[in-house]
């Protein structure tokens, strides 16, 4: 696999698309717009965090209480500890009741454990509903943002992709691309034996699950279809439906600047007797995948996370190189945290370093998530060897700094150095600074030492 | 120096002072700036009255996390506390304790401000500078984007230079559209980094530190 750094490179070469920027800032507003508007934004952002916190802290119990809620309402709880087993139940469920199409709601935990390719291997036709997902699929890419998947692409390249792969006349007229979408896959939703949906939440003490949609894909998925899975990150539990409230309040303001979603479906369980529409079956997957070991760790806190995007929105690393550099299903700072910590520092130890730390994620971020930190801690855990000239470097630094007599020696013979280096007060040209100076001019020292400089003035 | 005392302040520079260790900590490099903040403290504890640091960044540094990096141990721990109730950056040193008004100084110039990052959100740097900049006197235009990061990042500048680049390029192009001659900021490593990349594509756009244009030096 290629580095993030390489991704990065090949991004700025083939020119990264207007439309990310365009599209995060655009959300960002909005953000800001809604926040502005609603007197209640900073206690609801307190409030949130405090009961993500005690989900957490206690989330074995939750867990318990969601599963036999679930169970009593007359669904079935499957537990997976990691991808494979997500899938393998998903795929013999599918198997065993004879289901060849699918259609999904837009989830990040399904892409998470790539249940598509394991649904098309076992052929199983799975139809993405979320407009923005539905042209990623078609374009055979991945999404680019949490909420916004096809955020890189203009309405102009929809067009044409649709032309190609639907077979319909070129148009790049919002509404009628609308339109060509809707008439596929209406035809699916009514066809398909199995929806499949994420859940934005689920709700312990009454075993509902939440799911917010903009397009009520949502609601056709988990309804028309005979079997309803959803797929369910194992640390998104609220206790109640009041703490749902709350979240929902948070949510939708810090994803797209609603005050409330479109679509806000609470789904509890499987048809009942007496009731006209809803699926036979209704089936919970709950993934860990990664996550009891994150609970774990130093950087828990990342499972606050409730895949707003906000921090997406907000961060200027991600404006400039979008998310498919990120080289992973969770882009942007909370990808930045959530990748490494859930498949290894290791192979992902480029992820923490490249921030700028400015903090624009924890900002706006709705659980108020410590982002920077976070950072800070992978980035101390992280021990990988290219980091190990940096480590050398620094420790040299940290000798001399705390050595304040060869401080004042270095610094003034740095001065000396840098006055016969430079021009006109700029440095050009530094070997060991190249990643520095091939686009930027570093201004020389001043002459003298400011530790000289007062020295001789108390004299 | 010249700016505290025209602010009426007798101002004391301890001389072994070096760095406070946030470059090895944002870098993650725990172990070599529990070194620098021992080092840091030790210096700054053993003076008296505020510590006024021209730097956002570094008085983030000494405000939030030397408490927290030395937290460990009971001695230290007591210096980080103290020193970090002691230290105060610049602008909110001027406006807010001193409640101090500059001298109407500046000359001719028009000028935006870059807010810092670790000053903006760590220590709520915002309005401070701007008060200052028009008590001052100068022409002060608004900087769209004014909050977002001009891609400094310390080591990020040099382990990432093609994302830090292009934040820098971002910002550049705002503060060109802003019709500014001049940049102000209250952290010398964001001022040196969008100088950089100014000297570098030629423009006479200057970059300023707001004591700088307080104490009436740059006419």
């Amino acid at each position: 696999m290629t580095t993030f750094r390489e991704r990065i490179q090949d991004a700025f070469a083939e020119g990264v698309p207007i439309a990310i920027d365009r599209g995060a800032r655009g959300h960002y507003e909005h953000r800001a717009e809604a926040a502005a508007v609603f007197p209640q934004m900073e206690p609801m952002r307190d409030r949130a965090r405090q009961i993500r916190a005690e989900v957490l802290a206690n989330l074995d119990v939750h867990l318990r209480q969601f599963a036999d809620s679930v169970e009593r309402n007359g669904g079935v709880v499957f537990f997976a500890a990691d991808a494979a087993e997500a899938c393998d139940y998903i795929v013999g469920l599918a198997r065993r009741e004879g289901i060849t199409r699918a259609v999904k709601v837009k989830s990040m935990v399904t892409e998470e454990i790539h249940l598509n390719a394991a649904l098309e291997d076992a052929g199983v036709e799975t139809v993405e509903t979320d407009l923005g997902e539905f042209i990623v699929q078609l374009a055979g890419e991945t999404p680019s943002h949490i909420i916004a998947p096809v955020l890189h692409k203009n309405r102009q390249q929809i067009g044409e992709l649709f032309a190609e792969r639907l077979g319909v006349d070129y148009t790049d007229d919002p509404g009628e691309l609308n339109e060509i979408a809707r008439d596929y896959l209406r035809e699916r939703f009514l066809t398909a034996g199995m929806g499949i949906s994420g859940a934005n939440f689920g709700v312990a003490d009454d075993g509902s699950i939440a799911l917010v949609t903009n397009e009520g894909n949502g609601r056709l998925c988990t309804t028309a279809p005979r079997i309803h899975v959803a797929v369910m990150g194992m640390e998104r539990l609220v206790r109640d439906r009041r703490d749902l409230a709350v979240m929902l309040e948070v949510l939708a303001r810090s994803a797209t600047g609603q005050g409330l979603s479109s679509y806000t479906n609470i789904v509890s369980g499987p048809r009942r007797i007496g009731e006209p529409d809803g699926p036979d079956q209704f089936h919970v997957v709950i993934v860990d995948n990664g996550r009891s070991a994150t609970l774990g760790s130093r950087v828990a806190e990342i499972l606050y996370c409730i895949r707003c995007g906000a921090c997406l929105n907000a961060c200027p690393v991600y404006r400039h190189v979008g998310g498919h550099a990120y080289g992973s299903v969770y882009p942007g700072p909370i990808g930045k945290v959530l990748t490494p910590s859930l498949y290894g520092l290791e192979q992902w130890h480029e992820l923490p370093a490249t921030s700028s730390l400015c903090g624009a994620c924890q900002e706006v971020c709705p659980v108020r998530i410590d982002i920077p930190k976070l950072l800070v801690e992978l980035r101390n855990e992280s021990t990988h060897e290219l980091s190990a000239g940096l480590r050398r470097g620094l420790a040299i630094y940290a000798g001399v700094t705390t050595h304040p007599r060869v401080f004042r020696l270095l610094t003034r013979t740095a001065a000396l150095v840098a006055g016969v280096w430079s021009r006109d007060g700029w440095m050009r040209r530094i070997p060991v600074l190249r990643n520095w100076t091939r686009d930027r001019e570093l201004p020389a020292p001043a002459p003298e030492t400011f530790h000289d400089w007062w020295r001789k003035r108390g004299a | 120096m010249k700016l505290l005392e025209q602010a009426g302040c007798r101002v004391e520079f301890p001389l072994d002072q070096t760095c406070c260790g946030q470059p090895a900590y944002n870098g993650g490099f725990r172990k070599e700036a529990r070194a620098q903040t021992r080092q840091t403290l030790d210096v700054l504890d053993a003076t008296d009255g505020p510590i006024v640091v021209p730097s956002g960044s570094c008085a983030a540094m000494l405000i939030h996390h030397s408490p927290e990096l030395v937290g460990d141990d009971a001695d230290y721990g007591a210096k980080a506390t103290r020193v970090a109730e002691r230290t105060r950056e610049l602008t909110s040193f001027l406006v807010e304790d001193l409640g101090f008004t500059p001298a109407d100084v500046a000359g001719g110039h028009t000028a935006t401000y870059h807010a810092s990052c670790h000053g903006l959100r760590g220590l709520g740097i915002k309005q401070q500078p701007k008060r200052l900049l028009d008590d001052v006197g100068v022409t002060r235009v608004e900087l769209t984007g004014e909050d977002e990061c001009c891609g400094f990042g310390g080591l990020f500048s040099i382990k990432s230079p093609e994302v830090s680049v292009a934040m820098m390029e971002t910002k550049i192009a705002q503060i060109e559209a802003s019709g500014a001659d001049t940049v102000v900021g209250v952290d010398v490593s964001c001022l040196m980094h969008i100088g950089g990349g100014l000297k570098r594509r030629g423009s006479p756009i200057r970059t300023r530190h707001i004591a700088e244009i307080l104490a009436g030096d740059d006419q």
